[in-house]
């Protein structure tokens, strides 16, 4: 008889209570709604087991995590943008700015909108703010249609518990020409739960670039995010986020956008930081003629775990959606890419494509994917693969011949594999920077 | 001074198997020489090629090689490449999201750095000046620089960037390993040209081919016939000719005891 292996234990979970969400709200001073809705999500939170051996989080071990450090909320402590790194304040373009919101614990530090955006009734602000000032319109979108409580455990904490977030809102036919930048930065370790609601109504356009990361710590920290893009019809979002959480970190976060009738959104999400990530990222076609481009790159090295677990959920028919991601992995870093394309039943002439292109730099790394599709009409276009290469010795003989060091062939022969995803991200700068990024990581 | 690759006695096969590709090959080249290498399929050209560059997957086992008295052997590829070899490769890489022009522009930085550890790299106008000029000398489409290296390239297109790699490089000594192959007349004209107008006092060429017809373009000063892992006959240009009249025939019987003395 085989022997199976059990895991010795269950994960912990924080030690939080209803009063901390009742204490939460209170200190934030928000609409009675607000806390109904808090404490719904608690409900959820306390009718859930930590996840564990479900089909989605079975190959993902998070017991190592030490909520005694990382479920302390992060507290403001006077810190300002300076703590922040100025390669995460520097301007997306060399052209004009649409605004620029900087958190720093949870805090707003920066709050900067161009006035064309303003004029045209863009709101670019804190999640706080705007629950008082738009309160109508977040009360419609939070957390009602994309990210909901009941899909997860940590999804109903980040309901109960959200500390902090980013409100974006493009009015009806509007044009924001001028890319929106957001950075949220942890200063101290300690738990963050940060939301992001972008709302791109019926025709309207806009470029939102949102970056995560924190201090270096030996202590533990937790991200329990959620990030909601919901597109109108004919409207058009391109949205970049970027995160680079310390080594201590561990993120838990549900990512999803909402793509209405010949509406577009083209995603690009970039995963280089953390200790341990699982994210769900999810896109939901919901209009006839919607269209959405998630891209994802990701690089792991020195023990990082990166479980990446993405959906195409085609709730329309004539609709589409094309996922790609590149990821790299070295030392003993492990990642995990599972997708699935779903169709509602009937849902006649969708196309779907997912891909996944893994680059393993060395023999300990591991790295895994699963493609998926469940697909209930007969008239569809889904595909899905996945690779899985190493570091070859040909290319590399190839362009050492033309006297390129072997360090820098290998160099350039990773770069030129994420080439593809980098040249999604829409700004020259900060493409200039993930190669940066990626170079150090090849280098350290 | 004038550059010299000198190859002696070299033997050499494929790491992890014992049987030699090449067994005893003795070859001089000087900048400013053009040199065919001729033989039938099988006889270690290629292997030649490679071995000069440094594959990694070719084991020296005995002779040396030498540029200028220098131990070429003890070099890496990229070693070999700044000391003025250069090897036109008969199966170019595909380099995905490398385009060629980035990566010429690494191999000349890499060089002004061997130099000067200090070098800032050639500055990008003078480069893309430098490339248009090269480009327009081989009639290559200025397009070219910004595509992925040799990545859906044609044939055709990827010998032509080949012999581009050579001339914005400027070896002393290079080895095109039958750069003729599967291009067509108009193509194959091209390439020579090229190749004639890089050839001359300051490049010597090793020119390997299995076919007579590039030699139709590109005139060789000494033609080698390699067989069995040997250069078994060298002479002028009119060996060419005769091989391309009688084949390889007269040779295999000629050099036959060659095979009977090696079991």
């Amino acid at each position: 008889m085989a022997v199976v292996r059990r895991r010795s234990s269950l994960p912990q979970a924080p030690a939080y209570q209803r009063a901390d969400v009742e204490a939460l709200s209170q200190q934030l001073n928000e609409p009675a709604w607000m806390l109904e809705l808090r404490l719904e999500a608690w409900e959820h939170y306390q009718n859930l087991p930590m996840p564990y051996m479900e089909e989605e989080w079975r190959r993902t071990d998070y017991r190592h995590i030490q909520w005694d450090d990382a479920e302390t909320i992060a507290q403001p402590n006077g810190a300002a943008t300076n703590v922040v790194p100025a390669k995460n304040l520097e301007p997306l373009t060399g052209d004009e700015q649409g605004g620029l919101l900087v958190f720093v614990d949870g805090q707003v530090v920066r709050h900067e909108l161009a006035d064309e955006l303003d004029r045209q009734g863009v709101v670019f602000t804190d999640l706080r703010t705007a629950l008082h000032e738009r309160e109508s319109i977040v009360k419609t979108h939070f957390m009602t249609t994309a990210v909901k409580a009941t899909d997860g455990k940590f999804a109903a904490l980040h309901g109960a518990l959200w500390n902090y977030g980013t409100f974006i809102y493009i009015p009806r036919n509007t044009i924001a020409r001028l890319p929106m930048h957001v950075v949220c930065y942890t200063s101290t370790p300690g738990a963050a739960l940060g939301h992001v609601l972008v709302v791109v109504e019926d025709g309207a356009q806009a470029t939102v670039q949102v970056e995560y990361a924190s201090k270096d710590s030996d202590k533990q920290s937790s991200y329990i995010g959620a990030t909601e893009l919901i597109v109108g019809d004919g409207g058009n979002l391109r949205y970049v986020s970027l995160q680079d959480w310390n080594r201590e970190t561990f993120e838990f976060s549900h990512q999803r956008g909402i793509v209405g009738r010949d509406a577009q959104l083209d995603w690009v999400n970039g995963v280089m930081g953390s200790r341990l990530t699982k994210a769900f990222i999810e896109v939901d076609t919901v209009g006839a003629g919607a269209n959405a481009r998630v891209s994802g790159f990701f690089f792991a090295d020195k023990g990082q775990f990166f479980d990446l677990d993405t959906q195409q959920n085609h709730n329309a028919p004539l609709t589409n959606t094309d996922l790609l991601f590149k990821g790299a992995a070295r030392d003993n870093a492990r990642t995990l890419w599972q997708g699935m394309i779903k169709s509602l039943p009937k849902m006649q002439q969708i196309d779907g494509y997912q891909v996944c292109r893994n680059l393993m730099l060395n023999d300990e790394a591991r790295m895994d994917s699963i493609p998926g599709l469940e697909i209930e009409a007969d008239d569809v276009a889904c595909s899905h693969a996945a690779t899985f290469g190493t570091l070859e010795e040909e290319p590399i003989y190839y362009l050492m011949s033309r006297g390129i060091s072997r360090p820098q062939a290998q160099l350039m022969i990773i770069e030129g594999f994420f080439d593809e995803l980098l040249q999604r991200v829409p700004f020259d700068r900060v493409r200039q920077r993930l190669m940066d990024e990626i170079e150090l990581k090849i280098i350290g | 001074m004038v550059a010299t690759l000198e190859i002696r006695n070299l033997h050499a096969g494929v790491e992890g198997d014992a049987d030699n590709i090449l067994s005893g090959v003795n070859l001089t080249v000087r900048q400013g020489e053009i040199h065919a290498l001729m033989g039938p399929n099988g006889s270690g050209k290629s292997t030649l090629a490679n071995v000069l560059m440094g594959n990694p997957i070719y084991e020296v086992r005995d002779g040396q090689v030498l540029l200028d008295g220098d131990d070429v052997l003890e070099m890496e590829p990229d070693e070999r490449s700044r000391a003025g070899l250069f090897l036109a490769f008969q199966y170019p890489v595909a380099i995905p999201g490398v385009t060629l022009a980035n990566f010429l522009r690494h191999a000349i930085n890499a060089r002004l750095k061997s130099e000067d550890p200090d070098s800032k790299g050639i500055p990008i106008p003078q480069f893309a000046r430098m490339m248009r000029q090269k480009m327009s000398q081989l009639k290559i489409d200025h397009a070219f620089a910004g595509r992925y290296l040799n990545e859906g390239f044609s044939g055709g297109e990827k010998k032509r960037a080949e012999v581009l790699q050579m001339a914005v490089l400027e070896p002393r000594i290079a080895v095109l390993d039958e750069t003729d192959s599967g291009l067509d007349i108009d193509a194959l004209r091209i390439v020579a040209e090229g190749v004639n107008a890089l050839t001359g006092p300051d490049m010597g060429a090793l020119v390997i081919t299995h076919y007579q017809r590039i030699l139709n373009h590109v005139r060789p000063d000494f033609v080698h016939v390699m067989f069995e892992g040997q250069i078994v006959e060298s002479g002028g240009p009119a060996l060419a000719l005769e091989l391309e009249e009688k084949g390889y025939e007269w040779v295999r019987d000629k050099h036959k005891s060659l095979q009977v003395a090696q079991v």
